[in-house]
């Protein structure tokens, strides 16, 4: 789960990070007050949606006084911020962050990832933050520092002095480092997270370290356990069919095409969709129903399907494992009498009670083609959609 | 002679009194494969499908000899649930259970490899080596014993390939479905080694998908040690960056992983990739021949 850099920076804080003095606003006149209560100077107005690059779209401005801080606020909540990580159609803005202004010094790049291929948290540190970190990781690799984190023994002390010095601070800038580094693996780990980035972490002039950006994304399997973390989530920045979905344990990612796509498992639902693409179409999403799908959950992964005004026509394909095929059928036939299909639908079922599953849908009413295996479903898609 | 199951597993089953774990075991049992016990705490004394249930692991291996397990403990429970099997001795470790957070996978990974317990999964359909024994989830009638090993990263996926074999009169020595979480007990290569050594496999079916270097490795052991022909096919090629496909391993990410680079890699190694994923067992078959 992505959250919002207001909501990595309170995090961070939680765990005695220091970020700069800041609030959030949903209107310009909330981020008036909040100007007039940082006080006196520069101050930055950050748009807050779940992309990177806001900068170069225009979501970050700098204001010296209330009065333009408001001015550009308006200017940014409800803009549609376009920026390389958001595609061409960009991201409506809500909130913006307002943060005192930061003389800085040095610009440092921190984050904590999962490593897949040791199985282990890595550290990586560089001396070189800022905006054009992967640059900096693709030219000058040894500007890149990086530390495995053993699971059992966790992060020690000599690990977060040997980056901090690796970094080439100063003896004072050093002190606040080590700590700091151990802090934000302390977030990491208690809070189940996939990312915790602070880029850039900054020397200010005045010599204190400060999060001056900050990145943090949740892993979903952990979520479970950190009920507070679910208010994070911002169903604004979803795709409503996603958020929809989501509600339902069904896994549903949108896409552009007109073949809508219902498939047990991840792997199978994957490999439907590549081959919708090889008989000439494209797929309108990524749908796996899962291995313990109910028939209820099966009825609504139907019906989120077919709100998508881009479906022309749904390709269901089933190979019972877990998921048992006379569930599956139950659903799909629960769904069909409720809901008016006008799309044409081609079914292929296999595996566990495929014989039950049969027999429910042709006793069902229901109109749709039967496929005897995976070629001739997408074939038999493809010819009627041509 | 298959591998890590056969007639010589004896097999336990943690959370056998669960929906999923009674369901399954009566598959388990139907399919022949030797059942001894079920654990489930609290539940000691009890019986499902004629499996007598214990407390504990190390109680069950006592009573039983059960010398792998099967686990459909709930994820908040699963890394208890093979830290507990591990630790009372049991070399084969078998995790159906998925979204277990991958920060208690990791250290329960290396507490594993330190011990020398091999892990299947988690997230995962389980293995199966057809007409002696079937631990996991698969649909057993779609098997058929014979000369083939399957590994793959997808449940369903792995049906769909094995179905293909099957049909073709391609029989298959053992199928593991390794299991689509990051973080994983066992990858295609540690599995690739075993079947280079088992003389009943033939070929090799690698089934995997976008995310995680884990094909390419799998490309590097093939090139410099395997000797038996491999077949693979690569799941997400129409994939966007970006989002995770269903499985938390499934994602390309910082533009690595993608399905492009995984079949440039295997190809390069000399495997018979194929693009589209209904042609898995005809490019076995030719391959044998």
């Amino acid at each position: 789960m992505k959250i919002h850099e207001y909501q990595a920076k309170r995090l961070l804080k939680e765990f005695d990070i220091p970020v700069p003095e800041g609030e959030v606003a949903e209107t310009p006149e909330q981020a008036r007050k909040i100007a007039e209560k940082l006080g006196a100077g520069k101050m930055v107005v950050k748009a807050q949606i779940h992309a990177g690059g806001r900068g170069k779209g225009g979501g970050i401005k700098v204001a010296s006084t209330p009065e333009e801080a408001e001015k550009l606020s308006g200017q940014i909540i409800g803009m549609k911020l376009v920026t390389p990580q958001t595609g061409p159609e960009g991201k409506q803005v809500r909130k913006v962050l307002l943060e005192e202004g930061i003389s800085i010094k040095k610009e440092l790049y921190l984050g904590i990832t999962i490593d897949r291929a040791a199985c282990c948290p890595m550290i990586v540190a560089s001396e070189a933050g800022g905006m054009e970190i992967e640059e900096v990781a693709r030219s000058t690799p040894d500007k890149i520092l990086r530390e495995q984190v053993d699971p059992i023994l966790g992060l020690r002390g000599f690990q977060t002095r040997k980056l901090a010095y690796g970094l080439g601070l100063e003896q004072a800038v050093i002190k606040q480092a080590a700590p700091l580094i151990s802090n934000l693996y302390r977030l990491f780990h208690n809070k189940d997270a996939s990312l915790a980035e602070i880029n850039p972490l900054v020397i200010t002039e005045d010599d204190r370290l400060l999060a001056l950006d900050a990145k943090v994304d949740l892993d979903d399997s952990g979520l479970n356990r950190h009920k507070e973390l679910l208010e994070l989530r911002d169903p604004n920045e979803e795709e409503p069919l996603e958020v929809e979905a989501s509600k339902y344990n069904l896994n549903y990612i949108k896409l552009d095409g007109s073949v809508g796509c219902l498939v047990n498992g991840a792997g199978l639902a994957m490999a439907t969709m590549d081959l919708i693409k090889q008989v000439g179409l494209e797929p309108a999403n990524f749908l796996d129903v899962g291995g313990q799908a109910s028939a209820e959950m099966v009825e609504n992964a139907f019906r989120i399907l077919l709100s998508d005004e881009k479906v022309k026509a749904v390709l269901i394909n089933i190979f019972g494992g877990i998921l048992r095929c006379d569930t599956l059928a139950t659903g799909i036939v629960e769904a069909g009498h409720k809901l008016e299909i006008k799309v044409p639908m081609v079914i292929r079922l296999e595996g566990t009670n495929v014989e039950q599953g049969q027999n429910i849908l042709n006793k069902s009413g229901l109109n749709f083609t039967v496929a005897a295996d995976m070629k001739e479903a997408a074939e038999k898609i493809a010819s009627t959609l041509k | 002679m298959s591998i890590l199951v056969d007639k010589n597993t004896k097999l336990l089953v943690q959370g056998i009194t669960g929906g999923e774990g009674s369901f399954h075991t009566k598959q388990m049992v139907s399919y022949g494969t030797n059942v001894v016990a079920g654990v489930t705490p609290g539940k000691g004394g009890h019986y499902v499908e004629g499996v007598p249930v214990f407390n504990t692991v190390v109680e069950a291996e006592k009573a039983t000899g059960a010398n792998t397990s099967v686990i459909f403990v709930p994820a908040a429970f699963a890394t208890e649930a093979i830290l507990e099997s591990a630790h009372a001795g049991l070399k084969l470790v078998v995790c159906i259970t998925e979204r277990i957070p991958p920060q208690d996978m990791i250290p329960a990974y290396h507490y594993l490899k330190k011990i020398n317990t091999r892990l299947i999964g988690p997230n995962c359909p389980g293995i199966i080596s057809p007409g002696k024994c079937k631990v996991g989830i698969m649909p057993g009638h779609i098997h058929k014993e014979g000369g083939i090993g399957v590994i793959s990263r997808s449940g369903t996926l792995t049906y769909e390939a094995v179905k293909q074999l099957t049909d073709l009169g391609v029989g298959q020595s053992t199928c593991i479905g390794i299991g689509g979480d990051p973080i994983i007990g066992s990858s295609f290569v540690d599995l690739l080694r075993l079947f280079n050594q088992d003389k009943q496999t033939k070929g090799v079916v690698i089934i995997g998908e976008i995310g995680g270097s884990e094909e390419e490795k799998a490309a590097e052991y093939i090139k410099g040690e395997f000797k038996k022909p491999v077949v693979a096919f690569i799941a997400g090629q129409t994939a966007p960056p970006g989002r995770r496909m269903g499985h938390a391993g499934a994602i390309i990410a910082g533009g690595k992983g993608t399905a492009k680079e995984k079949i440039a890699a295997l190809r390069a190694a000399g495997v018979n990739v194929a693009s589209s994923p209904v042609d898995i067992g005809q490019r076995m078959k030719e391959a044998l021949s």
